[in-house]
């Protein structure tokens, strides 16, 4: 470490200031655009389709693991305390308070979040945005509008679909195969679990989440260097911050929410 | 059209351009000439109102672009078209609808209407055949004529171009060159075309400025300007390597010492 | 991409959000309440219900016929009033008792009904009065220990 470290911090934290202020700025101009003549439902639907219909089969596959591996640890720790009737509860919980929203984010992050960053940077580099703009058709309407509500929409619907694969991937492993008895999985889960604490709670948190990673996915991609390396860089710093984001904003909000 | 009176714009510390007078007149072809990095295409942004110089006025129709609000820019941008130096069509929409592009956001025309209005604009940049065509599949020239026509589909007034000719092959050169000038007339419209391609932007200008340091360093009719006294033009239209414009960039240390060959005393 | 099929996927995806959710509120979570919702009504009164709360099961042999809807508070007799709705093709005879179990060690806690042999039946509404409460592991637990204790001294006094 050398001697100018400190003062190197100083000086990036001190112009982050600024960049947090331009992308805020981008964020509330990109939400508030949908009143602007240039925002369109059809581009908010192809944005949905882009960025929840395609990560669906994602989403699927990772639910259904995790599930599965959910029961199979959910057992390992409970049969100790003889206590496996309660298998069902831990995995509905942990799906639906935390493991549902948050893989949800971050495979979204990486999967669609990726995308955006990278399309929105090559429209960038080739000047459509500037051409979009030269044909006065303001691009938090035309283009950030749509991207951002579409995340916002498309993530807790994905969060939902996950937390329910999921839970059945789970009740695969914990009744046909570790033999805990059906009726019990169903019923402890259902006494324990409560729409409004728990499941609603999952929700809010996808659509923060959903929030964030759509805005950092943007943000980066107007943001990066008009170049293909430029490009490239924004694309790993956004998948990589929005990561960071979700898992900080999700100690935030378990705090909050606890 | 265009009356760009002391103008000076500065990134930072570096002065791009240092008090510019430029006039456009209506129905005219300019042509702006430099060095690249020489401020060309900032002199289009300021122009088109993207940018802001901190001195000096640039009037577009009567309008003074530094002081106009957002949906202001927007209303006197619908009467400008600008060719990008990429052609810059959107990669999601086939050519067709690249161009309709600007009527669709700003118009509800019957489809029918728009429709006529489109191929009328791809025909005169003769590719009415490659309307359904995506911009991956279209050539270079093609994707620039696609571009030019979207940039005129609006029938504006002043119409930019930055840098029309680069990356194209002579033949695709010579159509944008005889283009630009013949929707220049069709039109009405004024045209202002930054470019460093000498003998294609002269054939058709009717007036060129060469800027080099920030400031206009010869401005006159293609003719006049080949007779220029100034080195500086002379070197920029015959493409010499050295002149006024050193060849070597400046450096600390001579070349001698950096080799490590200092006599020692 | 046709704008007609993206519409298609859409309205899909947004149709299979709604239905997951669906199934996780009425599967998953307790709004399922409605399976009893036929069901008739009793009460039994306990002197400790222990952690037994709403929508907690009530078991005949271990099968669930039932569920708790309402836990209250007798003032008059500082008994814990609780309400359950049983399956309407289960009649229990009027001797039958209720008790409060644990499921294992740690396991939640739920109504045990154990039937009588009377032959007329609990008519709904009406209330259980054979009832034995949650056993309080706390006060088990310290019954032991003095147990043991007391055992241990009058035992093992040579030293």
């Amino acid at each position: 470490m050398n001697e100018f470290f400190i003062p190197r911090l100083g000086h990036t934290v001190w112009e982050s200031v600024p960049r947090l202020g331009a992308a805020t700025r981008l964020l509330l101009g990109g939400l508030g655009a949908v009143g602007n003549r240039h925002f369109s439902f059809r581009q908010w639907l192809r944005e949905v389709y882009g960025l929840g219909v395609l990560s669906l089969a994602l989403m699927i596959v990772a639910a259904f693991f995790t599930g599965m591996v959910l029961g199979f640890q959910g057992y390992y720790a409970l049969v100790r305390f003889g206590a496996t009737s309660a298998l069902g509860t831990l995995i509905a919980l942990s799906l639906l308070r935390e493991l549902g929203p948050v893989l949800t984010a971050l495979l979204f992050a990486g999967r669609a979040g990726s995308a955006l960053t990278a399309e929105i940077g090559s429209m960038k580099a080739t000047e459509q945005l500037a051409a979009m703009e030269m044909m006065a058709v303001n691009p938090l309407a035309w283009v950030v509008a749509p991207r951002l509500w579409g995340g916002i929409f498309a993530v807790p619907i994905l969060c939902v679909i996950f937390d329910l694969v999921g839970i059945f991937g789970g009740y695969l492993v914990s009744v046909p195969v570790l033999g805990v008895d059906g009726g019990t999985f169903w019923g402890q889960m259902q006494s324990n679990v409560t729409l409004s604490g728990d499941i609603l709670n999952g929700l809010l948190k996808a659509l923060c989440f959903g929030l964030i990673v759509t805005w950092i996915a943007v943000w980066q991609g107007f943001s990066a260097k008009p170049t293909a390396e430029g490009v490239g860089a924004a694309t790993t710093r956004s998948v990589v911050m929005a990561s960071l984001a979700v898992l900080g904003l999700d100690f935030i909000l378990t705090a909050l929410l606890f | 059209m265009v009356e760009i009176r002391g103008l000076h714009f500065a990134r930072g510390e570096h002065v791009v351009l240092d008090g510019i007078d430029l006039h456009v007149p209506r129905g005219a072809v300019i042509a702006v000439m430099g060095a690249s990095g020489g401020g060309k295409t900032t002199l289009l942004n300021l122009v088109a109102g993207s940018l802001q110089g901190q001195r000096g006025q640039v009037l577009v129709a009567g309008k003074d672009t530094t002081s106009l609000s957002r949906a202001e820019l927007y209303r006197l941008r619908q009467q400008m078209g600008m060719l990008f130096q990429h052609s810059a069509l959107f990669t999601d929409l086939s050519a067709f609808e690249n161009v309709a592009f600007p009527l669709r956001r700003h118009f509800r025309l019957p489809e029918s209407l728009l429709q006529k209005l489109v191929l009328m604009k791809l025909e005169a940049v003769g590719l009415r055949g490659a309307a359904q065509l995506m911009p991956a599949e279209l050539s270079g020239g093609m994707a620039r004529r696609v571009a030019l026509a979207r940039a005129v589909i609006m029938d504006p007034l002043l119409i930019l171009y930055d840098e029309p000719f680069t990356g194209l092959d002579p033949i695709s050169v010579g159509i944008i060159a005889s283009l630009i000038r013949r929707l220049n007339d069709a039109l009405g419209a004024s045209s202002i075309v930054v470019s460093h391609d000498v003998k294609e932007t002269f054939a058709i200008a009717d007036y060129g400025y060469i800027l080099g340091g920030g400031k206009v360093i010869a401005e006159g009719s293609p003719d006049a300007l080949r007779s220029s006294e100034s080195p500086l033009a002379q070197q920029f239209l015959r493409g010499s390597p050295e002149g006024p414009v050193p060849f070597h960039y400046p450096a600390a240390t001579t070349f001698a010492q950096d080799l490590g060959l200092q006599v020692n005393k | 991409m046709s704008q007609r099929a993206i519409d298609w996927w859409v309205g899909i995806f947004v149709l299979l959000g709604i239905a997951a959710l669906a199934v996780l509120a009425l599967r998953v979570g307790n709004l399922s309440g409605f399976a009893y919702g036929n069901g008739y009504v009793l009460h039994a009164d306990f002197n400790n219900v222990g952690s037994l709360k709403d929508r907690s099961p009530v078991k005949l042999g271990g099968v669930t016929i039932g569920e708790v809807t309402h836990i209250g508070m007798n003032p008059q007799t500082f008994r814990a009033e609780v309400t359950m709705r049983i399956e309407p093709s289960i009649k229990l005879p009027i001797d039958t008792g209720a008790s409060i179990y644990t499921q294992g060690l740690l396991g939640e806690q739920y109504v045990a009904i154990q039937p009588g042999g009377m032959p007329q039946n609990l008519k709904p509404g009406a209330t259980i009065t054979l009832t034995q409460g949650a056993v309080n592991i706390d006060q088990l637990i310290g019954q032991m220990v003095f147990d043991k204790a007391s055992g241990s001294s009058s035992g093992t006094s040579t030293h």
